[in-house]
């Protein structure tokens, strides 16, 4: 008997009982449908984390001063203001770090004509929007001689542009910032959320000289609130961290022995275990998933055992008219792993819907590979020959004689 | 050994040799029980023959029939079939003889359920490897012989018992078998129908030269048959030419 005749017996059987056929099937859609989504869900937070990193810039470090103790007493890092514009000029001269961007914030009132805009101000330096991976929407920033001569110029933030200015184009215009006159220069292309969960699109950056000089003020002029690192390469992470924690304890003439006033976190390594969680969400995820395929599976089994015990004098008759072994067992397997094959095709349809559904309702971002359909598909046809094996082994090994007598 | 063997191709369809069958059961106590059914059995059936074996229910006529039907295997002794020892031969092999060389006929007729007379009757051709539209065509001009034809499309359960074992039968002979075996075929059915039927085998047997082996405890159905048969207690007891009554029948 040639394969697509079997194919025919096999879809005749499982027509002849709809009900039970639709059932198992069930266990196979709902199995299939849970990996799918569950996968979906995990590829996308990995993904989202992925861009969160890449946006965030690579290769960086942060310094913050602080983390000082007098008298026994230990302050919190950023408690105090022990770093300042020329440790950070310094640092950038290290063989190790590319560049840096130090920085000071602050909130100030943005005005433009009749509106106006509570916001963060970060005063920095134009090596701030390259460490930091920012593109401009329009307009450039502003420039180092900028910096120098504490030009009244500001680069706008997506929100902060859009609360002001709506869809004006707000490059060229002038906003007030604690009534001075600031032209915009550039605006930023949004970056959403960072990993901490905190949004970069609402703040404002203008040249730090102009920031200390002319707004906030300082109480201590060149202290600065952190600085950005960023170093040459991934594999000089370490190196970078060793030899600005070296420089800076010389410039700050601290004694061995003594604690740091500064701390440099690295922040790749922070995205890394961001990484990892996600991986590990997405196993998990997964694993909890395809238990309700393995559900599923041996309720294929188990229907299959009672398909053959019911069926065992059809098997026969089969047998007495020419069936051989072969045949009995490819028409049975073929049963199963047509049960298999269609509820994943549909467990695969759902799948998808659902995670449509989950990122219309939770606003989550779902990734639907291609490599997770066809694993999807795999691995229905997979359990289908597992458990519809045995099964289907057990019909073809029943002797003609007995199977024909059976009642 | 070799003379042996082209001498069986050369005079017999069927020969059995010492032929003995036994089962083994499983007691409630866990004790084995050994039934032997057949005892010894010698017998040679040549192409062309048409044959009744006889008995009452216990003497094993239903347990050698399964074994020249390859659907069971003898305990002992051989069973040689168109010269071929049936106890070498692979399940698959086995399998292909059934399809290809006997025809089965049952009392309960063994039609497979849910499925029309055509695609019954076409089965056998597809386990030899004939595609669906070939088999079915084929089917259709079996069941036209019969006078079935238009009754190809209903399922078993729609059908008489006569049209049913007619559907059995057609299915039997679609691969042109060179045996037909048949059960009590007529053990479900009422007098006439069985007359019917048995003409049926009857004629088969004369114009086509199929050789039929049939089982029966009815002397009027074993009537039809020129050779007799009797088994008691799993021995045969009666092998005779049924001349006499072929004639009687003749003049009914």
């Amino acid at each position: 008997m040639n394969l697509s005749a079997i194919f025919g017996e096999a879809l005749r059987a499982l027509r002849q009982n709809r009900l039970r056929t639709g059932l198992t099937m069930l266990g196979m859609i709902i199995g299939v449908a849970a990996v799918v989504l569950m996968l979906s869900i995990g590829q996308g937070a990995r993904t989202k984390i992925n861009e969160t990193i890449a946006a965030m810039g690579s290769n960086l470090l942060l310094v913050v001063p602080g983390a000082t103790s007098s008298g026994g007493f230990s302050f919190g890092s950023g408690s105090v203001r022990t770093l300042t514009i020329n440790d950070a000029n310094a640092i950038a001269e290290l063989s190790s770090v590319r560049s840096t961007a130090p920085v000071t914030s602050g909130t100030v009132q943005l005005n433009y004509t009749t509106k106006n805009w509570n916001t963060l101000i970060t005063g920095t330096t134009p090596e701030y929007f390259d460490v930091g991976n920012w593109a401009m929407e329009s307009g450039t920033a502003f420039t180092e001689s900028e910096v120098r001569s504490a030009a009244r110029v500001v680069v706008l933030g997506s929100i902060t542009a859009k609360s002001l200015f709506g869809d004006e184009e707000p490059v060229g215009k002038t906003v007030r910032i604690t009534n001075r006159p600031f032209l915009v220069v550039g605006v930023l292309m949004a970056k959403g959320q960072s990993l901490t969960g905190r949004d970069q699109d609402d703040n404002v950056f203008v040249p730090i000289s102009t920031s200390e000089r002319q707004i906030t003020g300082n109480q201590f002029p060149g202290s600065i609130r952190y600085m950005l690192v960023q170093g040459a390469s991934a594999e000089e992470m370490d190196l970078a961290e060793i030899e600005i924690t070296q420089l800076l304890r010389q410039r700050h003439r601290i004694p061995n022995g003594k604690d740091n006033d500064f701390t440099v976190r690295n922040l790749t390594a922070i995205a890394d275990v961001a990484t990892d969680a996600a991986k590990v969400m997405s196993i998990v995820l997964g694993a909890i998933a395809s238990v309700s395929l393995l559900v599923g599976g041996i309720g294929i089994m188990n229907i299959m055992l009672v398909s053959v015990t019911e069926r065992t004098r059809e098997i026969g008759i089969r047998m007495a008219i020419g069936a051989n072994q072969r045949a009995i067992l490819t028409q049975f397997l073929l049963e199963a792993m047509m049960i298999c094959i269609m509820g994943g095709l549909i467990g695969l349809l759902i799948g998808i819907g659902g995670a449509w559904l989950v990122s219309q309702v939770a606003d989550m971002l779902i990734v639907i590979t291609l490599g997770m359909i066809g694993l999807a598909f795999l691995f229905s046809s997979a359990v289908g020959i597992f458990f519809g094996f045995y099964p289907a082994q057990k019909a073809a090994s029943l002797k003609p004689v007995d199977a024909l007598r059976y009642e | 050994m070799s003379s042996i063997q082209t001498t069986h191709s050369t005079q017999s369809l069927i020969q059995l040799e010492q032929l003995c069958k036994s089962y083994s059961l499983q007691d409630v106590h866990g004790q084995t029980i050994t039934t032997q059914v057949l005892y010894h059995i010698n017998l040679a059936i040549h192409q062309g023959e048409f044959v009744a074996i006889m008995g009452h229910s216990g003497s094993g006529k239903s347990t050698l029939m399964n074994i020249l039907g390859c659907l069971d295997t003898p305990t002992s002794g051989s069973y040689w079939l168109s010269g071929k020892n049936v106890a070498a031969l692979s399940s698959n092999e086995l399998a292909q003889i059934r399809n290809r060389n006997i025809g089965f006929v049952f009392q309960g007729f063994n039609l497979l359920k849910r499925m029309t007379a055509l695609d019954n009757v076409a089965t056998p051709l597809l386990y030899a490897g004939i595609s669906r539209s070939r088999s079915r065509k084929q089917a259709l001009e079996f069941l036209r012989h019969t006078g079935l034809e238009d009754f190809a499309m209903h399922q078993p359960n729609q059908l008489s018992g006569g049209q049913q074992q007619r559907v059995a039968i057609s299915r039997a002979l679609i691969n042109h078998p060179s045996l037909i075996l048949a059960d009590e075929p007529t053990g479900n059915l009422d007098s006439q129908t069985s007359n019917d039927i048995m003409q049926l085998f009857e004629k088969l047997n004369r114009d086509q030269g199929i050789t039929i082996v049939l089982v029966t405890h009815e002397d009027d159905i074993a009537a039809y048959a020129k050779r007799l048969i009797h088994l008691k207690d799993g021995h045969v007891t009666i092998d005779k030419n049924n001349t006499g009554v072929t004639a009687l029948h003749e003049t009914f």
